[in-house]
């Protein structure tokens, strides 16, 4: 055999070895019946213990491991080690959930608590539909650990439960409160002397302005172009209120060529038009806009408020990040100007099939505890989705502004879960609809009709699972 | 001697064999099982379907569309990077000017072959990040270079008229080294005085490139051509790394499909699979089609 004929095996071998399809069946072999609950631990239900955890009964968490990190997590396990100190914790982080975890789930011995969360997520509406999770009704229900005379549901920022649950079932519960806004530097705009502007016009007009000082108005993810849908869809909510966002979360005909969102595009198509984006843009990635946006390179940013714990590296000292809201397209808007998109964000489940769903439920009930969320807070600076619980805790830049955002915004605050029903409609198709129109190539008509066209697609496939919200 | 050679030949191959069964061949079989079923893969519970996610893959102009880039990497990978290495492997071996037998390298010829072999020894993602920094819009090494001719600088990755194409030449260019290494091994092992013989005749160096050395290594250039059509017909890693398939799925390839279906922004285990099956199928087809395409009388030289 010379060394030809090696090579010339060896690549029939690895014409067996590269294509990828044994990939999925390699990761996530099918197989294993569903299991009974012979195996799971129940406890008796008293006062203290009003989730019925069995003290002795070992628990498995599974976190996340990105930007927030596991040590909050080892702190919320050692405050339920203190109350059930028989207990067993096992405790493991991965920056891919859904692969270390999807085989468990098919074997029907799953975690009892799963940070779902981060690039390798788990699609909830895969779980949803596959009845995988275990409904946390009863933990809502239950009292607070800490904060007396209150159930934990009486505890939690609105809107926290509205975004973990389908069709009326709470099944997923999102830890931290997320706002989404415009951001700016106040040290930039101190220094020029210019102020954040409350109206489509002034933005506008504030804009050429910016441009004038040779300065960007705008940047934005590129290769992410959804990030821009939540300024857009934002505006149309504030001109023709919630029900803009019902009819796209319900998939309603037409639900994205309303007027209102006909009339958010169109002004939006200004800043593209005019050429208020940062040149180049349509190029980068989140990470890469970000940074120019905090090297001074463009001056508004759309981004959610994990912005300022993301860039913490790169912001220079002094940057102080600020987040806004939308402007008001003008006075026939039917929410006010100070009204901003919030919603609970970084999911944790219970799988249906865990063998310790009374702990799981507990864990949550520490977690969503004062002591837990104060505790949360100071490590990641980040907010829970309980209320109240950033008194007393010093607050960065950024996350202040946050907070008083969110006030002002008050019971005007609104929010839209049609990225949590059908992930696919957000990622894929209304992301490449604002690539198309945000780098230019698109009308208004043409990237609302691309939208709906997507949010059709969604409608007219019968393998994805269907739900609807109430007002 | 014969009496010792089996339990030798049992005990080396049949642990690599059934590794092989378990870990490469089962899935693969299991593959086809589960492009059967409508499973959503994250319960036990798995109808089979039929062949239905096979006609729903038919009309699905997304994934079309991603088998059209491919058919496209297919078309120009393999050319691209035989040619160049090629090219660079003869430069390397016998393009010095040295003596009338004119058979050396250029000067510095280990130097280049480690330069060329570079991208190699680097890892997939590594190579993408790195692109990705050179395709910068606005601090890029490209662009840079292209202002201070006072070209213009597009957008690379966020252009779909680019996308694709930035996509490819990473590949090429991630790939030319090693073929050049490969070819210029091979070209070490063609005996000089054949060489010699053909100067004395008074050949060309393009005509001894067309007669004699390409001949004498089209084994070789014949495996590259295989590998290198399987990597068209992946190319996965680089493109979710630097495009995601984007913008506006102009750079989408049929791998990058296959992981958005099952784990990306949908959780189709059972529909993922069956574009795992056609990618199974294309690949093995573009093989045998390679191989057969590129059977020659072989050269022996002794």
């Amino acid at each position: 055999m010379n060394r030809r004929d090696i090579l010339r095996r060896s690549a029939a071998a690895g014409l067996l070895a590269t294509p990828a399809a044994g990939l999925l069946a390699g990761c996530a072999t099918s197989g294993g019946d569903d299991k009974s609950d012979a195996g799971t631990y129940k406890g008796t239900k008293s006062e203290q213990n009003p989730l019925g955890v069995k003290d002795d009964a070992p628990l498995e968490v599974v976190i996340f491991n990105g930007g927030f990190g596991e040590e909050y997590a080892k702190s919320h396990e050692a405050m339920y080690k203190e109350k059930y100190p028989k207990a067993e914790i096992k405790h493991s982080a991965t920056q891919e959930i859904n692969k270390t975890l999807q085989p468990r789930f098919v074997d029907g011995t799953p975690p009892d608590v799963v940070n779902n969360s981060g690039a390798g997520q788990i699609d909830p509406n895969g779980l949803v539909s596959q009845n995988a999770l275990a409904d946390l009704g009863e933990l809502l229900a239950a009292p607070s650990l800490d904060i007396p005379g209150k159930t934990v549901k009486d505890t939690l920022l609105p809107g926290a439960v509205d975004v973990g649950s389908y069709d009326g079932k709470f099944l997923v519960m999102n830890y931290t409160y997320t706002v989404y806004g415009i951001w700016h530097s106040t040290k930039l705009f101190t220094e020029r002397n210019w102020q954040y502007a409350k109206t489509w016009d002034e933005h506008i007009a504030l804009c050429k302005q910016i441009k004038a000082a040779g300065i960007a108005p705008w940047t934005y993810a590129g290769i992410h172009p959804r990030y821009m849908s939540w300024p857009l869809i934002s505006t149309a909510i504030k001109l023709g209120g919630p029900s803009v966002a019902l009819a796209i979360d319900n998939l309603e005909p037409n639900a994205w060529k309303s007027d209102a969102m006909k009339t958010a595009a169109d002004a939006w198509y200004q800043i593209v038009k005019d050429k208020y984006i940062l040149e180049g843009s349509p190029g980068l990635d989140h990470k890469q806009s970000q940074t120019a946006w905090c090297q001074g390179k463009a001056a508004f940013i759309s981004c959610g408020s994990w912005l300022e714990s993301e860039q913490k590296d790169v912001t220079p000292a002094g940057f102080n990040m600020t987040v806004a809201p939308t402007p008001s397209l003008g006075s026939g808007d039917k929410l006010p100007f100070e009204a901003i998109r919030g919603t609970a964000g970084e999911p944790f489940i219970v799988p249906a099939k865990a063998k310790n769903v009374a702990g799981g439920l507990e864990y949550f009930r520490t977690m969503l505890s004062k002591k837990g969320a104060q505790d949360f807070t100071k490590k990641v600076a980040s907010l829970t989705v309980v209320a109240g619980t950033t008194e007393g805790v010093e607050l960065p830049f950024g996350l202040t502004s946050v907070v008083k955002a969110l006030e002002a915004s008050g019971s005007n605050g609104f929010n839209w879960v049609y990225n949590n029903y059908y992930r696919k409609l957000e990622r894929n198709l209304v992301d490449a609809a604002c690539g198309e129109f945000f780098s230019g190539r698109s009308t208004p008509a043409e990237f609302l009709d691309q939208c709906q066209k997507g949010a059709d697609s969604i409608a007219q496939d019968s393998s994805i699972k269907k739900y609807k919200r109430a007002a | 001697m014969r009496h010792g050679r089996y339990p030798l030949i049992v005990s080396f191959l049949l642990p690599p064999l059934v590794l092989y069964g378990i870990f490469v061949l089962s899935p693969y079989l299991q593959a086809f099982q589960i492009s059967t079923t409508d499973w959503l893969g994250y319960s036990a519970q798995a109808d089979p379907v039929g062949l239905a996610n096979f006609r729903t893959l038919l009309h699905d102009g997304y994934v079309w569309n991603a088998l059209k880039n491919n058919a496209i990497l297919l078309a120009l990978v393999p050319v691209l990077t035989i040619a160049l290495g090629l090219f660079f492997a003869t430069m390397l071996t016998m393009g010095g000017r040295k003596g009338r037998a004119g058979v050396s390298g250029v000067r510095g010829t280990s130097v280049y072959r480690l330069v060329y072999f570079f991208p190699q020894v680097l890892s997939v993602v590594i190579i993408a990040l790195l692109w990705k920094e050179i395709y910068h819009p606005n601090s890029g090494l490209l662009n840079g270079a292209l202002r201070a001719l006072g070209l213009p600088a597009p957008t690379w990755l966020g252009d779909p008229r680019f996308a694709f194409w930035c996509v490819l030449a990473v590949m090429v260019w991630s790939n030319v080294g090693f073929y050049v290494v490969l070819f210029g091994a091979a070209m070490q092992a063609i005996p000089r005085d054949i060489y010699e013989a053909v100067l004395l005749d008074g050949a060309s160096r393009a005509v001894m490139l067309r007669k004699i050395t390409i001949p004498l290594l089209w084994d070789t250039v014949q495996v590259a051509w295989i590998y290198l059509a399987i990597a068209a017909l992946d190319g996965f890693i680089l493109v979710q790394l630097m495009t995601n398939g984007g913008p506006n799925f102009s750079s989408d390839v049929i791998g990058n499909r296959m992981y958005d279906t099952a784990f990306g922004s949908e959780t189709k285990f059972g529909y993922a699979s069956a574009i795992g099956v056609v990618m199974f199928f294309l690949t093995l087809s573009v093989a045998v089609l390679a191989l057969r395409a590129a059977r020659r009388d072989r050269i022996e030289h002794s």
